[in-house]
């Protein structure tokens, strides 16, 4: 597979959002999933990984919701962010699009990137966002 | 007596803190030096001086990197080897740490220290985007997540697992303005009520304005030596028996934990066995307040109380001066101020007021061993440091 040989980077993991898919990198070796993909196991310093592609649900472990912004995000104010655990562990963050008063710590979540889109020059990544289940 | 010394501290300096109309970061770093070389007049800089560690976080603020030479230049200190240290607000915690191998090594027998950062002249949007580098980029700040929300995300963390109250993150405000209501150098020095933290407006939720450490301009050093010179220098040294630094995640995501931060537990570890004290050996603390729940967690996690214990302790009055365990006596980054390359050394200057008997108004009674603890973005560096009178 082609996919196979893509670099396992943080770019690559955007590009594959791009494409609608929420990629992982496991270690043949030991078998512990990074998100982000790094290109050396923290476990056990093995350069030997293969995409797994990942369940885009999961539940919220804590969350915010940030009034002051820093510029470019000044129009969205005030918006919830939060750190989801994925049904795989692995845990990420981003926004929540849900009214603050019906978030809960424990809700389900999933990970929105079916709109996704890279918009300026660097870096090129897409925005997902998590919603309720 | 406990803990074997280090090095020592034989001076230190502390410029004003607050908004420094029309100084540069060399001119408010050439103050702080100027104070050390003041309260040490057996010291001839030019001649002793043998190294210089400098943090500093960003080179945003003034568009100015190249610190380490260019705060020697402008404190007198031309040609020593002059280093700049980063880690986020963490930075002169981690120059602390450097220059302490500095003197163990034998390479150096007297070094200065500081830290410094210039920010007030920015927008508040400008400095909270520069603070968020401190974080991880391509999974925080890509999101929209700054550097209060990171602490708020500990704070609804901690809350939810332990019940914790705004009410008593608030209390921490509180306590830290009155303390700095009573230091003259301190950014704020009024003080405030329950009412007027919990009303201010929301930062990011659970966060309001009182529950974040000020915009500050400000900068700070020390001057250490070896402990068999000290005498030569002051008759009041003190003396640097623990020292402990540890890293971690730079994404707040990628931990275990978001209630604690291991950093900060790894670094106090180290400094505690390294001084052969215990956490309630402790006389008084300066303790990382960037935000109301950091000061919390540092209680548990200096062991200062248990863990989910933090926000009852504060509301006691424990932590407050006349207190068990007086915390932040400089009124901490809440009302003192924050300029965060300044931060780390500028806690030590505090204790070395303290345990020196300068700390005038604030002065806790007898204090004898005093501890640091310097934290960098949101958890990813912690500096803990442990001093004891001369
Ligand atoms: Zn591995």
């Amino acid at each position: 597979m082609a996919e196979q040989t893509q670099a396992f980077t943080i770019e690559q993991f955007y590009k594959h959002l791009l494409q609608g898919k929420l990629m992982g990198a496991k270690c043949k070796k030991c078998g512990k999933v990074h998100l982000p993909p790094r290109p050396l196991c923290d476990s056990c310093f093995s350069k030997d990984f293969e995409w797994i592609e990942l369940s885009p649900k999961g539940k919220l472990l804590t969350y915010t919701v940030i009034h002051v912004a820093p510029s470019q995000f000044q129009g969205m104010a005030p918006y919830a962010v939060g750190i989801v655990q994925l049904e795989s562990g692995v845990k990420i963050p981003g926004m929540i699009r849900a009214s603050p008063e019906h978030i809960k710590i424990g809700m389900q979540l999933t990970m929105d990137f079916g709109t996704c889109a890279a918009t300026q020059q660097w870096p090129q990544w897409p925005r997902y966002f998590f919603k309720p289940v | 007596m406990k803990g074997k010394p280090l090095v020592s501290i034989v001076s230190a300096g502390l410029s004003k803190f607050g908004k420094l109309e029309g100084l540069y970061a060399r001119e408010i770093f050439a103050e702080a030096a100027k104070e050390a070389f003041d309260r040490c007049p057996n010291l001839n800089p030019k001649k002793d001086i043998q190294a210089l560690f400098v943090g500093h976080m960003g080179e945003s603020y003034e568009h100015q990197g190249h610190t380490g030479a260019t705060m020697a230049d402008w404190a007198g200190l031309l040609h020593v080897p002059a280093t700049r240290t980063e880690a986020a607000c963490a930075s002169s915690g981690a120059a602390l740490r450097a220059a302490v191998y500095a003197v163990l090594s034998g390479l150096a027998d007297v070094v200065m220290v500081g830290g410094v950062e210039k920010m007030t002249h920015r927008s508040t949007a400008e400095v909270t985007e520069y603070l968020a580098m401190a974080s991880d980029y391509p999974f925080e700040q890509w999101h929209g997540i700054t550097f209060p929300g990171l602490y708020a995300l500990m704070a609804t963390a901690h809350m939810h697992k332990y019940g914790t109250t705004e009410k008593q993150l608030a209390a921490v405000a509180v306590k830290n303005h009155y303390h700095g209501s009573l230091n003259p150098k301190a950014h704020m020095q009024k003080e405030i009520t329950l009412e007027n933290a919990l009303s201010s407006r929301v930062i990011a939720w659970p966060l309001k304005l009182y529950d974040c450490s000020l915009i500050t301009d400000g900068a700070s050093c020390l001057i250490l030596t070896k402990p068999e010179l000290a005498k030569k220098y002051t008759d009041t040294p003190v003396h640097i028996i623990g020292s402990g630094q540890a890293s971690d995640t730079i994404g707040l995501y990628e931990r275990e934990s978001f209630t604690s931060l291991t950093a900060a537990r790894l670094a106090a570890k180290k400094a505690y066995e390294m001084a052969d004290v215990k956490p309630e050996n402790i006389d008084v603390a300066e303790v990382h307040d960037c935000f109301t729940i950091a000061e919390i967690i540092a209680y548990e996690d200096l062991g200062f109380c248990k863990p989910g214990e933090g926000g009852h302790l504060t509301e006691k009055g424990e932590t407050k001066l006349g207190g068990r365990i007086p915390v932040n006596t400089s009124g901490g980054l809440k009302a003192k101020g924050h300029p965060v390359g300044a931060t780390g050394t500028g806690q030590a200057y505090e204790i070395f007021l303290q345990l020196t008997g300068q700390a005038d108004k604030r002065q806790v009674k007898n204090a004898e061993i005093g501890l640091t603890h310097n934290v960098g973005g949101s958890g990813a560096t912690a500096t803990v440091h442990i001093y004891r009178r001369g």
